[in-house]
């Protein structure tokens, strides 16, 4: 069952490129190309100039029937050029989800009557899943819906949904306990309450992004949309106005013809921005697609494009900037206890903790302090950590062993009474401005030394760092650790700022001031605690390992929970940014060349002088305009790769970002079309 | 000469350049409510009108801005109907002028209360005194000062956040005329009375002509149609002039605020060729200045009140690079001459239809201008420019009146020209496009187009329909490429409120008084009505900081860019109709045709 990455299909593959030209002719359909203004008009155009054909091939005056025919043929091709960059975008998305509503088909799933492995169960078609059930799914069966693990641990294959084979940990309690219906579980068995209905998964709304079908227009790409349909009403009006002009001028000097109505659409459509109007939808779509290819998912369209524009990103410190999780390397007792009696007590207060870094202290007082410890007595009951109290321990003996945060523990000791031996802040102190997280242990009101927890820096995050601030990005740092820890850390990693002790409402309240300052804020996270600050970012980025409530409140989800992805997510939705816009400024550079093609072809017969605006000395009246024409088409596809892959993004000053931009779409936008156009008359030319 | 005309145009330029920046730092103080040198003097009046009009100085919405706007236009056009209609009974008239005609009063209040002062009627045989004070200059005031607070408006929008209120328009219409249109008028009316400017109410004076003239008349041309060119078999008789009628009449002070509210609405029909509007060199580089005076400061006004300097340079360097350009072509074209007249002894720069005390050089200066600006006054004949010269003006209107443009109007059509150049620029850095930390989105987008594009339709739409119907040809005198730059040029000063005309076109009848009538109002208010709503729309905004990844708009870059939208945007609109007209002329006229 287990599924192995599947290699990324080219974006050219025979077999994308095939299913694009049906899904192409498909789009031609008016009722769906409407949709689109300006290439719905190129479509009229299409058809007048086809009836203007047949009405040449039965006999009536006007342009014979090979040009009308040959410019009809030319239209019809340039709507299909862009209808087939948009299936051709879709492609790759659809085979994915082709392959994931595979996986989602004909699962049983055993519903337990209650939370309890050992409770009585039914087999249940997976569709008949609701929220809250509970379901039991052991080694070798398939998950059968969005969930959270209430009991148990498994390694559990996701590769149906991230396309990586190789199991990951899941397992109650933690960071770690949400599973995804469609995976697998490939040892172990694990109690899972379902918290999503048939319809609404993950699995669910991933399908719909990846297939394009609950696409919307992003705002940017609408306003993009006003330029295009304002110009194009223009275009119309220029158009229609060159008729009347022409007649009278015609009239006028007693010679020529007015412009026909073939020669009218053809520059119509030769100015109509097609080539961004045919390209765009295939931009956002690929958009999206490169980032699937980069295991991300973004939930919306709206969230990429906001990326693009993030100032200030918070990272949560551990896991992205550290790597993974803090580990203790050390003990230090203070207030006259000995290493002994601490070692003790902090084994006792973290055996019942499940959270990596509760396993490090079991492991390093195992290891380098022999501890023998095993389990817990009968009847000790843990003390979870909350993001409140900030705490945790073991209630065992009629004590109360707990672990935190220093200031957490003197709060809890004080309350209780005591009093913080004075040697306490020397190593809590020693050990923050090193770096690592002093965490202290007390049983009862006696505070009996401090745990070193050591983070350990990602190799390579000070230049990824390096990278943002040039792109214009802030980096904060955001830690449950203390200022002391934090600034060391921050000052290691290079990162701008940072935000230490945050608690859910810290977080919250500074995405909230830097978005009243007018700032876009990105946050990753992961925990439950993350969901609040996740659901007010602007763009939110979950991992995928995460719990079920952080993956609800974003709009991105990291499949590889890698989480400097957002660099990644941020450069996509740059470069869906930047290529509109790179296409929009050719498309209307374009239009420069095409006027000098086409104005001295259509007025020559009344005004001979107007051969000297034919600069490019096309060789006929006709020739010239269908090589305009010609060149309108086939820029199209021309410019189908760089839509897909979207302009390359350097990070670098805006200023000298938009010169390099300007030099190539703009100044070669005009001048590209000028040699395409003689090229296309040299040709055509070639052929009689 | 050339060098003369040369060190004309840069002491323009510099001079231009050094009143600006103060003149418009005052009128951003002044609409911001500050203390400025004049509110000692003017402060008491101020409130008087305040108290005595009952107006609350409260904000107002974009809605409610809008509505007192086109409300107070409206009693505007209404009064200036009523008057031409009326001015045979009412005083102040020594030369007996009759009760205007409905259509000429319809299109004459519409010109000038849409600031375009396109002119059919001839205002030393038409207007009484009494309705060129207190009708048509008291509208040059009201009109410009129209224009001025809706680009204040749009300005408070872009510096404001999070709010809907965009100021009040009674009280930044009032401060307009109080604070800059009446001093700076008064100022320039004395100094074109020191320079033999006339102002008075006399009867129009009758001198005999120190050498009698000689003139072979023409007799007219009964059929009126379009092969009235063909009239050199029309038999001639001669005529012999001693005498001649001078108009007289308050010109000074109107000729003032002609230049000051780029109204171009001249006392007489010459306009400021005739040597009591215009009477020296002098006084054309005054007035030449004064044209662009309150356009130019506005960019700095605008600086100052968004808080970032940069941005109102870039405004005046974009629209200064445009002129400069502008000011050498036509200034090329007519130094060039037309080859058909060199074989006629007439070598040389071409001065047919410009005043000799101008030349060529303060003639195309002023030409520029004219159009540059939405203004319309002429010291030269525009019809008679050489085919490519005369293309320049048309093609300053053409750009939407955005090379400086009428007093408010040229601002706000060039930052709804920004709003679409940053937005495709902003895509081109990767960034969701802003401006001045507003983010443009799809309803600014719509609002600019609006603006931008609004101009271009109506001289498209009206000139084919010019061209089509009967009624349009029949009013055409020339026939061929110049009849059609005739109609073209007909529309686009109209339509862009500019007010100067080609001539050529027989203005008498219905089709043209009714169509530029309909291109001047749809030409002001629908941008007009947009600009506002684009105030309410970014005022509400919050404001985004810059940073690293911002679009610097104030970039040398961004200007070339500006300029670049500006130009593509009109060239793509009238190559077309461009090629038919002057190009085509111009080709004809160096084939030797």
């Amino acid at each position: 069952m287990a599924k192995h990455v599947q290699p990324p299909l080219s974006i050219f593959a025979p077999a994308l490129l095939r299913a694009a030209v049906a899904g192409a002719l498909k789009k031609l359909d008016p009722r769906i190309l409407w949709r689109s203004p300006v290439m719905f008009l190129v479509e009229i155009g299409g058809a007048i100039t086809l009836i203007n054909f047949l009405l040449a091939l039965s006999g009536r005056q006007g342009d014979p029937a090979w040009f009308s025919g040959l410019v009809s043929l030319w239209l019809w091709l340039t709507v299909f050029f862009g209808t087939f960059a948009e299936a051709l975008a879709e492609g790759r998305g659809k085979a994915r989800a082709a392959s994931l509503r595979k996986s989602r088909t004909e699962v049983q799933a055993r519903r337990l009557a209650s939370p309890d492995p050992a409770a009585p169960s039914e087999a249940v078609a997976a569709n008949l899943l609701r929220r809250d059930d509970h379901i039991l799914v052991s080694t070798g069966e398939l998950i059968a819906g969005d969930g959270e693990v209430v009991s148990g641990a498994a390694l559990v294959n996701e590769a149906a949904v991230t396309g990586e084979s190789a199991p990951v940990v899941r397992e109650s309690g933690g960071d770690r306990s949400a599973v995804t219906g469609g995976t697998t579980v490939t040892s172990g068995a694990i109690v899972v309450r379902i918290t999503a209905n048939p319809g609404e998964t993950f699995l669910d709304r991933m399908i719909g992004m990846v297939e394009g079908a609950k696409r919307r227009k992003t705002p940017n790409e609408m306003a993009l949309e006003v330029l295009l349909i304002a110009l194009t009403a223009v275009f119309l009006l220029v158009v229609a106005n060159l008729r009347p002009l022409s007649v009278y001028s015609a009239g006028v000097t007693g010679q020529g013809e007015a412009v026909s109505l073939t020669v009218l659409v053809a520059l119509f459509v030769c100015l109509a921005p097609t080539t961004i109007a045919a390209l765009l939808p295939a931009i956002g779509i690929a958009g999206m697609d490169r980032l699937f290819q980069k295991n991300v998912i973004a939930l919306s369209g709206r969230a990429i494009e906001a990326a693009g524009d993030v100032n200030v990103l918070l990272l949560d410190k551990t896991g992205t900037i550290t790597l993974g999780n803090r580990e203790a390397v050390d003990f230090v007792p203070v207030g006259g206890h000995t290493e002994e009696e601490l070692v003790e007590a902090a084994m006792i207060a973290s055996l019942g903790d499940e959270t990596p870094e509760g396993r490090s202290i079991v492991i390093l007082a195992k290891k380098e302090y022999k501890q023998r410890m095993q389990r817990l007595p009968a009847g000790a009951k843990n003390v979870a950590f909350s993001a409140e109290t900030r705490l945790s321990g073991t209630d065992t003996g009629g004590k109360r062993y707990r672990k935190g945060a220093t200031d957490s523990i003197v709060g809890f000791v004080q309350k209780l009474g005591g009093r913080p031996p004075r040697d306490l802040q020397g190593p809590a102190h020693a050990i923050a401005k090193g770096g690592g997280t002093p965490l202290a242990v007390c049983c009862e009101a006696d505070i009996l030394g401090v745990i070193n927890l050591k983070d350990i820096l990602k190799g390579g995050i000070q230049e990824r760092f390096q990278q943002l601030r040039s792109m214009g990005i802030r980096t904060v740092m955001i830690t449950g650790d203390n200022p002391h820890t934090a600034a060391a850390i921050a000052a290691e990693a290079q990162v701008d700022d940072f935000l230490a002790q945050a608690t859910p409402e810290d977080k919250l309240r500074l995405i909230r001031e830097n978005q009243q300052a007018g700032y876009m804020v990105a946050m990753t996270g992961d925990g439950t605690n993350d969901a609040p600050a996740l659901a007010q970012a602007d763009v939110a980025v979950a991992m995928n390992t995460g719990t079920q409530p952080a993956r609800e409140a974003a709009n991105i989800i990291d499949l590889d929970s890698n989480p400097t992805k957002l660099l990644d997510i941020v450069e996509i939705g740059k470069q869906i940014l930047m290529t509109r816009g790179n296409l929009t400024t050719f498309s209307i550079a374009n239009d420069v060349a095409k006027y000098f093609a086409i104005i001295p072809a259509a007025l020559i017969s009344i005004y001979p002088e107007l051969d000297a605006l034919n600069i490019m000395r096309l060789a006929s009246p006709r020739s010239a305009i269908l090589a305009a024409v010609i060149f309108n088409a086939l820029i199209i596809p021309l410019l189908i790769p760089l839509a897909l892959r979207g302009t390359k993004y350097r990070p670098m000053p805006a200023e000298k970002m938009l010169i390099h931009s300007l030099l190539v779409y703009g100044v070669g936008g005009m001048v590209v079309p000028f040699a395409g156009i003689k090229v296309i008359d040299l040709l055509t030319g070639l052929f009689g | 000469m050339i060098y003369l005309d040369i060190f004309e145009f840069l002491a323009y330029l510099a001079i231009l350049t050094l009143l600006a920046r103060p003149f418009g730092l005052f009128m951003a103080s002044t609409y911001q409510g500050e203390r400025t040198l004049l509110t000692p003097v003017v402060g008491p009046v101020e409130k008087l009108i305040y108290r005595f009009c009952r107006i609350a100085q409260e904000e107002m919405n974009w809605r409610q801005y809008a509505g007192a706007m086109l409300a107070c236009n409206a009693v505007m056009f209404l009064s200036l109907f009523a008057m031409l209609r009326l001015q045979g009974l009412l005083p102040l008239n020594p030369q007996d002028i009759p009760n205007a005609s409905w259509p000429m009063a319809l299109n004459t209040a519409i010109s000038f209360t849409t600031n375009t002062n396109w002119q059919t009627y001839s205002g030393e045989a038409a207007v009484s005194y009494l309705t060129q004070m207190a009708g048509l200059t008291v509208h040059n005031f009201v009109s410009a000062a129209t224009g001025m607070v809706i680009a204040i408006a749009l300005i408070r929008g872009l510096a404001r956040r999070n709010t809907k209120t965009i100021g009040n328009f009674w009280v930044d219409l009032t401060r307009t005329i109080l604070y800059m249109l009446l001093p700076l008028s008064l100022l320039a009316a004395i100094f074109l009375v020191s320079q033999g400017i006339i102002q008075n109410f006399s009867p129009y004076q009758t001198v005999t002509l120190v050498q009698p003239m000689h003139l072979e008349q023409p007799q007219a041309d009964k059929e009126g149609q379009h092969g009235a060119a063909a009239e050199n078999k029309m038999p001639a008789t001669s005529v012999i002039i001693n005498e001649q009628v001078l108009p007289m009449g308050p010109v000074a002070s109107q000729e003032a605020i002609k230049e000051v509210g780029t109204n171009g609405g001249g006392f007489f029909n010459a306009n400021s060729a005739h040597p009591f509007e215009n009477p020296t060199p002098l006084t054309n580089f005054i007035e030449c200045l004064l044209i662009l005076l309150i356009p130019a400061g506005l960019t700095f006004a605008f600086g100052h009140m968004t808080g970032n300097q940069g941005q109102g340079k870039t405004l005046f360097l974009a629209m200064l690079m445009l002129l400069v350009i502008a000011v050498g072509c036509l200034y090329w074209a007519e130094s060039a001459g037309n080859p058909l007249v060199d074989g006629l002894g007439a070598a040389g720069p071409y001065l047919e239809g410009k005043e000799v005390r101008f030349g060529v050089g303060g003639s195309s200066l002023f030409a520029a201008l004219t159009t540059a600006t939405s203004c319309g006054a002429v010291n030269a004949m525009h019809d008679s420019l050489t085919p490519l010269g005369g293309m320049v003006p048309m093609v300053l209107m053409l750009l939407g009146e955005v090379v400086f443009g009428g007093v408010g109007s040229g601002l706000y059509t060039m930052l709804a020209f920004v709003v679409i150049a940053v937005f495709v620029a902003g895509l081109m850095i990767g960034r969701t496009p802003e401006y001045l930390g507003k983010k443009i989105e799809v309803r600014e987008m719509w609002l600019s187009m609006v603006i931008v594009l609004t101009s271009g339709a109506i001289v498209l739409i009206f000139s084919a329909a010019a061209l089509l119907a009967p009624a349009g040809l029949a009013c055409m005198a020339n026939p061929g490429a110049h009849g059609l730059s005739e109609v073209l040029y007909a529309f686009a000063s109209t339509a862009n409120n500019n007010g100067s005309a080609f001539a050529g076109l027989n203005a008498d009848t219905l089709f043209p008084i009714l169509s530029t009538s309909t291109a001047m109002l749809l030409g002001r208010y629908v941008p007009a009505v947009a600009v506002l709503a684009m105030a309410g729309a970014l005022a509400e905004k919050k404001f985004a900081p810059p940073s690293l990844g911002t679009l610097p708009t104030d970039s040398i870059p961004f200007t070339l860019w500006l300029v670049l939208v500006i130009v593509i945007v009109g060239a793509l609109t009238f190559f077309p109709a461009l090629a038919l007209g002057p190009i085509v002329e111009h080709l004809l006229m160096t084939g030797g045709r």
